[in-house]
């Protein structure tokens, strides 16, 4: 499978529907590389024409800015826009939701406008047009499942239904954690958090969360943030509960499960 | 005797409302010492706001049973105010019910349900009191409130029950008279009210001129108790009951996860990038973000004034739930202290002069603002439309930017975004390494 990128298009003279935003821990952590090969591999067997930025793509500068490095924001942010809007680029989708903030919310008043959707955004729409279809029985029917909102999907951009619509395809059972929604309860790595040591406290947030979710006893916990992801399995190994329990992206799922 | 009260009454009145209007203009100027900032697009959306949110009260009714009962505490207030209106035109023309006369069983309709609201009020501040004090829910017993604050919550609520009953008293003694044909208090007959008759029994032995003077006690406790409530509410948290109004017409009306733009480092990047676009006098902004109120905007002071101190923000803050010195109600009082304390400056000097402090290190410290998450679940649950997170990272602006002042390992993040363009230490050509390993 051979993954485009935008200088390869336009060297061919070819314009992509849609970019793929890859982000930082997309690119560069182990475990979310998983998540955007799966993602990849979606967009692959529905036929959907994309690209991505590849070696050109950079930090969006979202864990900058909200650390309070507005200088590093704005360099990031400006050298970002001049390679968008050099490839004319009018839609992008992304699997972190951070990136999708940034990009949807932030960019625009910087010159950077686009049509900006979430994964899950798209996932659903492929859903609704029939254009994924998963394997009879497949491996997480009947499973139970808990949906973690990210805080920069859920309460941030107000995405809490397309995640649990494309789950409900899995034919598995949804529980949900007591803190959800609008009220659930963040995992911790936000706010430029995932660079650093937690402040003192009585425990770590991630683990205060991971053991909400592990209350629901599911076999699957569910995410569509890779730093939610991180942070969750970091929170089920702390319970020694990895055997049983996976930590798993909602394209991850759908991938595992389609024809 | 009459022109004696009528005279006194203009004079309190009068007294109340000048001391009130003087609170007034001080709580606005200092609101005004914030930086301007833009809010009076969508005009239509605003007003929405004000009736759904202020009105409405929205957002309290993510937890429907306690919704109904601050309702109703609210609208007996407000409502009630009808019925101080005739008591203040009693008090100034000294008539006696001066709209019984013409409004007849409307009248009386209304009388029924103020008193129907009256005890509506006396139920439910007993539950909030038992809220409080005994049950101690957890949001109601945190350190951020100790000391004044929790003595302020209490001591409304107990007004509260107190103006209600001396407006259930009043009615039952004029009523009492009513019924005993005496002077003009045989006037206007109203019929017994709805609850104020229940009463009647106690007050049946006092003699007609006892009863007289327990109604007029009454109607002097209950009205000059709303005068002192008003003079309270600039102290008090319980401003909200008034600022809750405009706070929801300049809510904010982008997505939570949005956050303010600093223009002045946008066009300093951009001059950097192309120095051709740089105009001739260009000058460099000598300070970034906030690190006192002064740099905040009127909007984030306006929160700070209109903070019900409800503690919902904290009780559903990552950081508070798990130990950190964080509070995002304590951010919101910290700022309406450190406002007060420049507006007490400012009164004592004529203008302010430098006390050695700033709203940053002294009142809110780094640790608290390190917590944060930016998770907005602080902003989601207020119920007056307040941002902590906006003064949290306009806090954090300061901090990186005026006094590079960050924890080792957010350094190490920035240099990494600044040669890698990454927040990790990987060289920009594995970026698309994943992509390789799929041929
Ligand atoms: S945004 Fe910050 S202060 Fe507000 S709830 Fe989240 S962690 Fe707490
Ligand atoms: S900021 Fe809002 S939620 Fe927090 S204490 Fe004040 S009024 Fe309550």
């Amino acid at each position: 499978m051979h993954v485009p990128t935008m200088a390869e298009m336009m060297a061919n003279g070819q314009t992509p529907e849609v970019l793929f935003w890859v982000g930082c821990a997309g690119s560069f952590d182990q475990r979310a590389q998983k998540i955007t090969k799966a993602f990849a591999t979606i967009l692959h067997k529905v036929g959907i024409n994309y690209a991505i930025l590849g070696k050109e793509e950079m930090c969006t500068g979202d864990p900058a800015r909200r650390a309070g490095n507005e200088f590093m924001f704005q360099m990031m942010a400006y050298q970002n826009i001049q390679t968008l809007n050099n490839y004319g680029i009018k839609k992008i989708v992304t699997a972190c939701p951070h990136c999708f903030n940034i990009l949807r919310n932030e960019y625009p008043e910087l010159g950077g406008q686009y049509e900006v959707v979430h994964h899950t955004t798209l996932l659903q729409q492929l859903i609704d047009e029939g254009k994924i279809r998963l394997r009879e029985g497949g491996s997480f029917k009947g499973k139970r499942i808990t949906y973690h909102d990210s805080c920069y999907l859920g309460r941030a951009n107000d995405i809490y239904d397309a995640p649990r619509k494309v789950l409900e395809l899995l034919d598995a059972e949804l529980v949900e954690m007591k803190r959800c929604r609008s009220k659930g309860l963040c995992c911790g790595a936000g706010g430029a958090q995932m660079f650093k040591e937690e402040e003192k406290g009585s425990t770590r947030i991630n683990f205060e969360r991971a053991n909400e979710a592990l209350d629901t006893a599911p076999n699957v916990i569910a995410a569509a943030c890779p730093f939610c992801n991180t942070m969750l399995t970091d929170g089920v190994k702390n319970k020694e509960k990895e055997a049983e329990v996976q930590v798993l992206d909602v394209a991850e799922l759908i991938a595992q499960s389609m024809e | 005797m009459s022109y004696i009260q009528q005279i006194l009454f203009v004079l309190a009145a009068g007294f109340a409302i000048w001391l009130f209007a003087g609170n007034i203009r001080k709580i606005r100027r200092n609101i005004l010492l914030g930086k301007e900032e833009p809010y009076t697009d969508n005009p239509s959306q605003r007003w929405k706001n004000v009736f759904l949110l202020a009105f409405g009260q929205k957002k309290m009714f993510r937890n429907p049973l306690v919704a109904v009962m601050h309702f109703v505490v609210y609208a007996g207030f407000v409502i009630i105010n009808i019925e101080v209106l005739e008591i203040f035109l009693d008090g100034v023309l000294g008539t006696h019910r001066l709209f019984a006369g013409w409004s007849g069983a409307l009248y009386i309709f209304l009388i029924n349900a103020f008193e129907w609201l009256a005890v509506g009020v006396i139920l439910f501040c007993a539950i909030f009191l038992i809220r409080r004090n005994i049950i101690k829910l957890k949001r109601f017993i945190s350190h951020d409130l100790d000391g004044w604050p929790r003595s302020d919550a209490n001591y409304i609520l107990i007004t509260e029950i107190v103006l209600m009953i001396l407006f259930l008293t009043l009615n039952a003694s004029d009523t009492l008279l009513q019924q005993r044909g005496y002077g003009h208090y045989a006037e206007h007959t109203t019929g017994n009210f709805v609850f104020s008759q229940f009463l009647h029994p106690v007050l049946d032995g006092i003699g007609n001129g006892g009863l007289v003077g327990v109604e007029r006690t009454c109607w002097w406790l209950h009205i000059l108790g709303i005068f002192a409530f008003l003079n309270y509410l600039p102290y008090s948290k319980h401003l909200h009951i008034l600022l809750a109004f405009p706070n929801a017409y300049y809510a904010r009306l982008w997505p939570e996860g949005k956050i303010r733009n600093m223009p002045a480092i946008q066009h300093e990047v951009l001059y950097a990038m192309q120095p051709g676009l740089a105009p001739v006098n260009a000058v460099a902004p000598d300070k970034f973000g906030a690190k006192d109120v002064t740099d905040l905007s009127w909007r984030n002071l306006l929160d700070a004034y209109s903070c019900t101190e409800c503690g919902r923000c904290s009780s559903a803050c990552p950081a508070s739930q798990t130990g950190k010195k964080l509070s995002p109600r304590k951010i919101m009082m910290a700022t309406r202290d450190r406002t007060e304390d420049i507006g007490r400056n400012i009164d004592a000097n004529g203008e302010f002069k430098d006390d050695g402090k700033t709203l940053l290190h002294d009142y809110i410290s780094v640790e608290e603002l390190r917590a944060c998450t930016t998770c907005n679940a602080c902003v989601e649950e207020c119920p007056v439309s307040i941002s902590p997170l906006e003064i949290i990272l306009e806090l954090r602006r300061s901090l990186i930017m005026d006094e590079s002042n960050a924890p080792q390992e957010w350094n190490v993040m920035f240099s990494n975004v600044e040669n890698n363009f990454a927040p990790w230490k990987f060289s920009p050509d594995e970026r698309d390494k994943w992509a390789e390993e799929m041929q």
